[in-house]
Formats: structure tokens, C-alpha cells, sequence
């Protein structure tokens, strides 16, 4: 806090001043008041920050004073502030085409990367630094070819057409690629390379050059987007002056041409020289045969594994032949073993079934057509053709079994009740009509 | 194209929230104004679309269109039922607290479940819609920040926000959920004097905002002037006292303009153009003549088809509007006087005078005011000093100067900040300084009403070599009256003071004066061997409970004395 001076003076020591003490304490202070103050205004604002923080006047000054000293301090590093050359300052204004604007105006580290913010902000500090008028009250000689230097630097880097044409030839912002001797660090070396390279690119984002841990996919855009780069550069900035118009219009226009000549020339040196780049920098990126390696040892590995694939494949088929082979031949002799069986059982069948066929017959011819003494033809054909009607209807089994109750029954009544009770059972089954027996009818 | 290869496109203001874009509004009965601050901490007023740094406080509807400003107030005239003017006092106010004489000539607040509401015809139909003075306020507070939006190109988030001293906890609470209700935090509310003072202290260097003194500041409105005596210790600002008048301000001055022109309209054409519609369209007109007043001598109103078809055209002189409008400025004079007799003060104490609001442009005003202190007394009005600064934007000034100052905070910070641990502090009842010169005066170093803790360093010169004494004191101010042989001077300021000077011209007049004198010693602390020529540096710091540091010292020496008064007990 500043002071307040008052010219009238402090009255002299009383001479009956006797006390030891140079400070005596006569009464306190009267009692204070409460009132609030009102919360606004930077003293009051002080005043918040001392009571919240408790600190004593001279604490928070001194807090305070660091803090500014640290803005500043903070300000400063963050704007420009590269030492000047005497080399720079001695600059002739006349040679500016030659002139680094970057560095005139302080911002050689940022160059290309210079936002329009940073520009003007650079240019009005330098300005203020280096004003002929400020120069003319400290008394310095009058020069202000410095000032000139800042001026047209300015004029240059606040146009965006001239900023292009200064900035692609702007030596400073060149990176040279590493020597192919050097082991340093390839992709720190030449990465450096392609982002200063790219800041001719018109397609923007330009891919990053990446590290060893780059998909394929990623390298391959990369030196894809290289190989088809579009630049922006231009040679403007470096053409020949052209005369003024006063002069021979022939020269003149002899000039342009030249200067036209000279930027189509140096376009297709960049170019190449580009080209060229990405060349050298294709045949030592090491990620390049890491991919190729790669592919073929992912090509050959297919193939091999193919390869197993088909031995295991016709190995499968040939057991698969054989055993198809051995269960046909074992089929084959077991239908032959079946069809001989069948063949004896049909034929032992078809005895069986004659046989009890003829037992049918017998046992009727045996009772003598169930009648005594002689049997008309009628009954017996009408007998014999209800036996015939019972052997066509009744199936195997039961033949047997009604041949051998035949064969056990003894006497014609025996006889018929059986052949009453075969009928009968027919009949059930279904498979006999009841009215066309008359001779075995129940 | 850009020289810089990949231009970014410049940020979508909708978008970008980490920039914090703070402004002042000053939100007053009549007209609200904006202001900002410049990078170089600077406060400007923003003037809206239609040109104006003085936006009148009126929202209208025609349909569903809704007016604001000078557009919405020419609808008092036409559409008076559907506009809404003078509201912001209602705000956060019961239906049966609010007075509502002002909104006669405009829509009148109804009551819904006691909050103060308006029936407006706001769609393309007639049906009528409620609007409650909460949704009105926000409204106006949207206009306002869009308005500030476009003029700085930036989305306006935070608002400090000015309110005169009688604005109650609740109706602030009401305008900070109004401000809610329109996107725009508020970041502080403060008081209208104080932001009138700040408007001024911005444009002072450090060391002149450290002086002491007391300032009195009448607000002077349009529908109310308010008066408020603050003391302004090391920049810091305790308001000692209001005052409030809530009939007085310029719709006074305008209604004094509106009868002269009516007598002289019925002298004319013998018809009375005090019905509602010719009534509204004079109002409109005499305002604009009483500003025309301001600035010249004199001032002519021009209405057509005034009433019964006929227009008027009319000529009034400065001398004869002061004339008729004697009765409210002696109301206004006497509302100042009332202020300094509340803080208990005499009118010598007063240091500095700053008239704000719309009223204050009048001259007369000024003058009067003036005429009540000192010639040493500065009086910040336009018609007084002419570097004043425009007395109608000083609130949104000192808003927007606030608003500067806070920006960084957080809310919490804010609320810390402003949370009565912080704000209430004791204040010294006498001041406290030294005895100096040959007669023994006092002279002050903390003036009474200081805020403790304080320090203040004061430098005495030595006139002679031996040894001095500091003698540390309480004061106490006393008013010396004398009676003084009047020199004649009665020409000098005739044409506006004859009126009251004629009488005492040649009698003894009074002349007072304030003086200082020691009240109690509190310490006393010698230095010896100080050399003439030298300097004497006296540092004063009162602690919090009023403990007293006193250190002494002679300037580039180590010859020094340094002690302590412990406080009364009790006492803090």
C-alpha cells in the first residue's frame, strides 16, 4: 500500500519525556462497529481473499507479488521472446526478399505452425520495441531500418497469398532427411521430414509416418498418400523481378515468360525431389520387408496346411473304400447263407403243406366221406371241396395243427368235429364264408 | 486461403463453454443497459439492435410477436393493455405487497395465488394468457443477453446483476431463478450505488481508490430515486445509509411537462388532451422534450392529432420547466440531506457526490445538489464536471466491472467470498491519526468507518534534527459554526439562486466547518535522533479485534520504534 506523505511535521520531544520505553500504551482503541461491506470491487475482493485465507496484510502482499511475477513470467514464455541477433537487427530493409519473416518478428520455432493470433501479437511487441520514436526519445540515432524489416515481414506473413509463397520456400521450415549412414532412429528422423514436408499438402490431415507397431494398412496409405501427394508450393517468392512498366514491354514480357519457365522448373524439381524422397525413405522403412516376410510366411503356411488338409482327406477316403469294401462281402455271403435256408425251409414248407394236404384228404377218405357204405360221387366231390375250400383259406400253422389233430382223431365223428371246429375257427377269423361249408357247417 | 495449413474453423460459439463471456446488467424499473468489459478492463456499454444503451424495461405482444425496448414502449400508446412496463419491482413481491399506481397506463398486475401476474393477449387468437412477473423478468433478461450475444459474437453465459439497496433476500432469490429460467447464471447481485462508485473508481489509478472519503450517491430513476451515502476506506465500500422515494423521478418531471403542454393545448383549442390515448402519446413526447431540456435552453414537442384531430407544436424554455418543476427537485434535495442526517453525518463529511440514473442528466438537479456542499466537493453529474461519466450508465458500468473481476471465480468462490463472515466486519467508530505541526492539530490516518483489519502508512517530514514524537490518537469530528461578515456576491450566481439568497443577502451568514480534534491518546511512541530533512514513516495496522500495531520509523535508517495496543476486552 502506497503511503500518504504529509509535509507538516511530527512535533518535537517533549522534554519531560522521562520514560525508559520509547512506546507507552495509554488507552485501547474505542469499541467498533459492525456494519457489511459491500462484496464488490477489487479492494474488497483483497479483502475476501486475506479473511478466507487468513493472511496478514504483508502475507498476501507478498503472495500477491509472486503470483504477478509468475503471470508475467508465464506470459512472457508463453508469446515470443527470441534473442535478437545483432546479425538480424542490421538487417537491410531493401533485402527483404531475402529476409526470414519468422525470425524478424521472433517466431522462428513456430514458422509454418504460426497461427494469424500469434503473428499480430508478435508483431505489435516488436513494434513497440523497436518504434522509431521510441528509438528517437532514448536518444538513439535515427534508424529505423529495423522497424522496415518488422513492417514488411508483417505485410508478408498477415497475407495469406504472399504467407503461402514465403512459406514454400521458406528455407528455415526444411527438414533434411537422415543420412543413410546414420543409425539414428528412423522413424523419429524421417518422420520429421514428412511433417515438414506436409505442410504442402493441400489434403489435410497428412498421415503420420507411425512406428514399428503401424498396421500394414496404415503404412500402405501412408506411401500411397505420398506417392499421389497435391502440393500447394509455389515459386512465386523466388521470380525475377519484373521490370516496371516504362520499360521495353518486349523485355518485360521476355521476364515473365522466363519467371514462368523458372516456376514450372523448379514445381517439377520438387516434385521429383519428392518423389525421390519417398523412394528412399520406401527402400530403408524396415516395416516394408517385416510385411512382405510376413505375407509370405502367411502365404506358405496356408499352403502347407492345404497340403495336410488333402493327405489327410485321401487317407480318410481309402480307409473309408476298404471298409466299405469288407462290409459289402459280408453282406454278400450273408444274403447267400439266407437264401439257401430259405430256399430248404420253402421247400421243407411246401412238403409240410402237401403232406398235411394229404393228411387233410385222408382223414375224410379214411371215415369214408363220413357216410356208411358207399359214398355217392356228389357227396364226395362236395366233401373234397369243402376240404379244398379249407385248404386254400387256412394258413400254414393251422394246417399243421388241424393235420395232426386229423392224424390223431379217430373215428368219422372225431374227424368231423374237427373239421367243424378248423371251420369254425375260420369263420371267426374271417377268413371263411359259413355258408359255403354244408358238410363241416356246425 | 491461409497461410496456415490446416485452418481450424473458428469456434462455434454454441458450442464453446470453456470461455466464460460475462456481462453487467444494470436492471432498473425503467431501463435496463448492458455493459461489457474491453480486454483492456475497460466497461462499455452495449447498445441492442435498435441503437439503444438505455433500454426502456417494457416487453409487449402483438400475436404472437413480442416487442422489447423502444419498440414495446411506443406500444404503450396503442397496446397499452398487452404491455408490460415497471415490472421489475414487483418481482419476488405478494400481489398485496406490490404498489401498482405506475402500471396504469400499461398492463395492470392481477393476482394469481398472490404472485403478481399479467393477462396478455400473446397468440394469434384472443385468448388471453397469464404471465406470471417471474416469466416477465426472464423474458426481458433473455432480450438483454441475446442482445449482448450478438453485439460481442460470443454466447453470453454469466451476468452480474445490479438491484437497488431495498431488494429483499426473496426477490433477489426471484431474480436469480429468473436469470436461471433464461440460461444466464448469475454470478453476483449487487447494489446500484456501490456499482455507481465502482464505475468511477475504474477509472482512477490505485492510489486515488485508496482515498478516503465518504460519497454520497443519488440514484435518481424514473419511477423511484433512491440516495445512499458510502464509505469508501482503502477501496473498500460500507453503504453507512439509504434513503428511498418511491413516487419521485422522472415520470414526475414528465408529468409536470405533460400539464404545461395540456393548459396550453386547452388555451388553444379549448379541448382537455388528458384522455387515456392523447394522454399516453404526450407522455411519450414530453419525455423526449425533457431530455432535449437537458442539453439546450430549449425544447419544442410536436404531436399530431394530439385529440379531436388537432396537432400540437409547442416551444418550452429551460428557466420556465425548472419553474414548475421546483417541487420535485426540492423533494429530490431533500431526500439527499435526509441520507447524510441517517448515517448520522454532517453534509461536510460528505467527499465526493455521484448522481446516477436517467434523471440526473438534468441540470437543475446537479446545481441544487451541488450548492448543498463545498465548492471542493466534486459532484459527478453531466451538468457539473464535464469528464462525468454518463449517469445513466453507471450501474451496468459498475456491473460489468464486477462481473470482470469475478469471472475467474468459481460459484463456490463467489459464495465464500460474499458469505457475511467475509462482508460483515467491525468498523472504527473514531477515527484514528497523529498529532502534527506546531499547533498540535490531528490529522488523520484511518478515517472513522474503516473496515478492520486496516493499515495505512503515513510519511511526516522532520524539520529539525533531535528527537519527535508520535502521538497516536482516537479523533472526534466536530461542525465549527462562525459567523462570518457575508461578502457581497449576489450577482455573481443570480439566475438560480436569487429566489432563495434574496432575504439573506445582507445578513451575517453562517459558515461551517469541520474540525478535527483529538479525543482520547491511545499511544505514544518517540524516535530519537531523527535528522532534518528526513522522513518519518508511521505504519498504522489495526487487527481484526481491534488490536493496534503502530511501527515508526526514520526513512533509509535503522532507527525505528515499533509497539503494540492490545484491545479492550471485550470489545471485539
Amino acid at each position: 500500500m502506497a503511503s500518504v506523505k504529509i509535509s507538516k511535521p511530527l512535533p518535537a520531544l517533549p522534554a519531560d519525556w522521562n520514560s525508559e520505553s520509547s512506546f507507552i500504551v495509554h488507552a485501547p482503541l474505542s469499541p467498533a462497529v459492525h456494519r457489511n461491506l459491500s462484496p464488490a470491487g477489487p479492494h474488497f475482493l483483497a479483502h475476501a481473499r486475506r479473511k478466507r485465507h487468513s493472511r496478514t496484510f504483508s502475507e498476501d502482499d507478498r503472495i500477491q507479488a509472486q503470483q504477478n511475477v509468475k503471470n508475467v513470467e508465464d506470459e512472457d514464455a508463453s508469446e515470443i521472446s527470441e534473442a535478437e541477433s545483432p546479425l538480424l537487427l542490421s538487417r537491410d530493409p531493401k533485402d527483404w526478399k531475402n529476409q526470414d519473416h519468422y525470425a524478424v518478428l521472433g517466431l522462428s520455432k513456430y514458422r509454418y505452425k504460426a497461427t494469424d493470433e500469434q503473428i499480430k501479437k508478435a508483431h505489435r511487441k516488436k513494434v513497440l520495441k523497436h518504434h522509431p520514436d521510441k528509438k528517437a526519445a532514448v536518444g538513439a540515432v535515427d534508424d529505423d531500418s529495423f522497424f522496415k524489416c518488422i513492417q514488411k515481414a508483417m505485410e508478408v506473413l498477415s497475407d495469406p497469398v504472399k504467407r503461402r509463397q514465403f512459406d514454400s520456400v521458406d528455407e528455415g521450415a526444411n527438414r533434411d532427411p537422415p543420412s543413410k549412414k546414420s543409425k539414428g532412429n528412423f522413424y523419429k528422423g524421417w518422420g520429421l521430414v514428412f511433417e515438414s514436408e506436409g505442410r504442402f499438402s493441400r489434403k489435410q490431415p497428412v498421415p503420420k509416418l507411425g512406428d514399428d507397431k503401424s498396421t500394414k494398412a496404415d503404412v500402405e496409405e501412408f506411401y500411397n498418400f505420398w506417392y499421389n501427394f497435391d502440393s500447394w508450393r509455389t515459386f512465386e517468392y523466388l521470380d525475377e523481378e519484373v521490370p516496371d512498366d516504362n520499360e521495353n514491354r518486349d523485355q518485360k514480357r521476355y521476364i515473365q515468360r522466363k519467371n514462368n519457365a523458372s516456376r514450372a522448373k523448379r514445381k517439377t524439381e520438387d516434385t521429383a525431389r519428392l518423389r525421390k524422397l519417398v523412394d528412399d525413405a520406401l527402400s530403408l522403412d524396415t516395416r516394408i520387408k517385416k510385411f512382405r516376410e510376413e505375407e509370405k510366411k502367411l502365404r506358405n503356411a496356408k499352403k502347407d496346411a492345404r497340403e495336410a488338409e488333402e493327405k489327410r482327406l485321401a487317407e480318410e477316403a481309402r480307409i473309408k473304400a476298404e471298409e466299405e469294401k469288407k462290409r459289402k462281402e459280408e453282406e454278400e455271403a450273408r444274403e447267400k447263407a439266407q437264401k439257401a435256408d430259405s430256399k430248404k425251409a420253402k421247400e421243407a414248407a411246401k412238403n409240410a403243406v402237401k403232406k398235411n394236404r394229404r393228411v387233410l384228404k385222408g382223414s375224410v377218405k379214411d371215415v369214408n366221406y363220413f357216410v356208411s357204405g358207399n359214398a355217392t360221387p356228389a357227396l364226395i366231390d362236395s366233401v373234397l371241396g369243402e376240404v379244398d375250400l379249407v385248404i386254400a383259406k387256412i394258413d400254414n400253422e393251422d394246417l399243421q395243427t388241424l393235420a395232426k389233430s386229423l392224424s390223431a382223431a379217430k373215428g368219422a365223428d372225431a374227424v368231423k368235429s374237427t373239421w367243424v371246429e378248423a371251420v369254425g375257427e375260420l369263420v371267426k377269423k374271417g377268413s371263411a364264408k359259413a355258408e359255403d361249408f354244408k358238410v363241416f357247417a356246425a | 486461403m491461409s497461410g496456415n495449413p490446416s485452418p481450424s474453423p473458428p469456434p462455434d460459439p454454441e458450442i464453446d463453454d470453456d470461455t466464460k463471456t460475462v456481462i453487467g446488467i444494470a436492471f432498473g424499473n425503467t431501463t435496463s443497459s448492458i455493459a461489457y468489459t474491453t480486454p483492456d478492463g475497460k466497461a462499455e456499454v452495449i447498445a441492442n439492435e435498435e441503437g439503444d444503451r438505455q433500454i426502456p424495461t417494457v416487453l409487449s405482444w402483438v400475436g404472437s410477436e413480442e416487442y422489447h425496448g423502444t419498440q414495446a414502449k411506443s406500444h404503450l400508446v396503442r397496446n397499452s393493455k398487452n404491455t408490460v412496463a415497471y415490472f421489475r419491482d414487483f418481482l419476488g413481491k405478494k400481489y398485496s405487497e406490490i404498489d401498482p399506481t405506475n402500471s396504469h397506463n400499461s398492463a395492470h398486475p392481477v393476482d394469481i395465488d398472490g404472485v403478481p401476474s399479467f393477462n396478455l393477449q400473446q397468440g394469434d387468437d384472443e385468448t388471453v394468457s397469464t404471465v406470471s412477473i417471474n416469466e416477465i423478468t426472464t423474458r426481458h433478461l433473455i432480450r438483454l443477453k441475446d442482445s449482448a450475444s450478438d453485439f460481442l459474437g460470443r454466447r453470453v453465459t454469466g451476468a452480474v446483476i445490479t438491484v437497488p439497496t431495498d431488494f429483499s433476500d426473496t426477490q433477489k432469490e426471484a431474480l436469480v431463478a429468473a436469470a436461471k429460467a433464461g440460461e444466464l447464471e448469475v454470478l453476483q447481485i449487487i447494489h446500484e450505488p456501490v456499482a455507481a462508485v465502482l464505475a468511477y473508481a475504474a477509472r482512477q489509478t490505485p492510489e486515488e481508490q485508496g482515498v478516503d472519503k465518504n460519497i454520497l450517491v443519488a440514484d435518481l430513476g424514473g419511477t423511484r430515486c433512491d440516495a445512499a451515502v458510502v464509505a469508501s476506506r482503502g477501496g473498500m465500500y460500507t453503504i453507512l445509509a439509504t434513503a428511498h422515494d418511491y413516487g419521485l423521478g422522472g415520470l414526475k418531471l414528465d408529468e409536470v411537462l405533460v400539464d404545461h403542454f395540456s393548459k396550453e393545448f386547452i388555451k388553444k383549442h379549448k379541448v382537455d388532451p388528458r384522455s387515456e390515448r392523447s394522454l399516453a402519446k404526450l407522455r411519450l413526447e414530453a419525455e423526449g422534450t425533457k431530455r432535449t431540456l437537458s442539453l439546450g435552453t430549449s425544447a419544442t414537442i410536436s404531436i399530431e392529432s394530439l385529440a379531436d384531430g388537432y396537432d400540437f407544436h409547442s416551444t418550452v424554455n429551460r428557466l420556465r420547466y425548472e419553474l414548475s418543476a421546483k417541487k420535485v427537485f426540492d423533494q429530490i434535495v431533500s431526500l439527499v440531506e435526509n441520507v447524510v442526517k441517517k448515517a448520522e453525518l454532517d453534509l461536510l463529511d460528505i467527499g465526493e457526490v455521484i448522481l446516477s440514473g436517467g434523471t440526473s442528466h438534468t441540470p437543475k438537479i446537479a446545481s441544487r445538489i451541488a450548492a448543498l456542499f463545498p465548492e471542493s466537493v466534486t459532484v459527478n453529474a453531466p451538468a457539473t464536471l464535464a469528464t462525468a461519466l454518463n449517469p445513466s450508465e453507471l450501474s451496468a458500468r459498475g456491473a460489468a466491472i464486477q462481473a470482470s473481476l469475478i469471472v475467474e471465480f468459481d460459484q463456490e468462490d463467489i459464495e465464500q467470498s460474499t458469505h457475511p463472515a467475509v462482508t460483515v466486519a467491525p468498523h472504527l467508530s473514531h477515527p484514528i491519526g497523529v498529532v502534527i505541526g506546531e499547533d498540535n492539530s490531528f490529522h488523520t490516518i484511518l478515517e472513522a468507518q474503516t473496515a478492520v483489519p486496516a493499515r495505512r502508512i503515513a510519511q511526516f517530514d522532520v524539520q529539525a534534527d533531535g528527537d519527535v514524537i508520535v502521538r497516536i490518537c482516537e479523533g472526534i469530528r466536530e461542525i465549527v459554526v462562525e459567523k462570518v461578515e457575508r461578502q457581497v456576491n449576489g450577482e455573481k450566481d443570480e439566475d438560480d439562486s436569487e429566489d432563495e439568497e434574496d432575504e439573506e443577502d445582507e445578513e451575517e451568514e453562517e459558515e461551517r466547518n469541520r474540525v478535527l480534534k483529538v479525543h482520547k491518546v491511545i499511544a505514544e511512541a518517540a524516535i530519537r535522533g531523527a535528522k532534518k530533512g528526513g522522513k518519518v514513516e508511521v505504519t498504522i495496522n489495526v487487527s481484526s479485534d481491534l488490536g493496534l500495531n503502530v511501527a515508526a520509523r526514520v526513512v533509509g535508517t535503522q532507527i525505528g520504534v515499533r509497539g503494540e495496543v492490545s484491545p479492550e476486552a471485550g470489545s471485539a
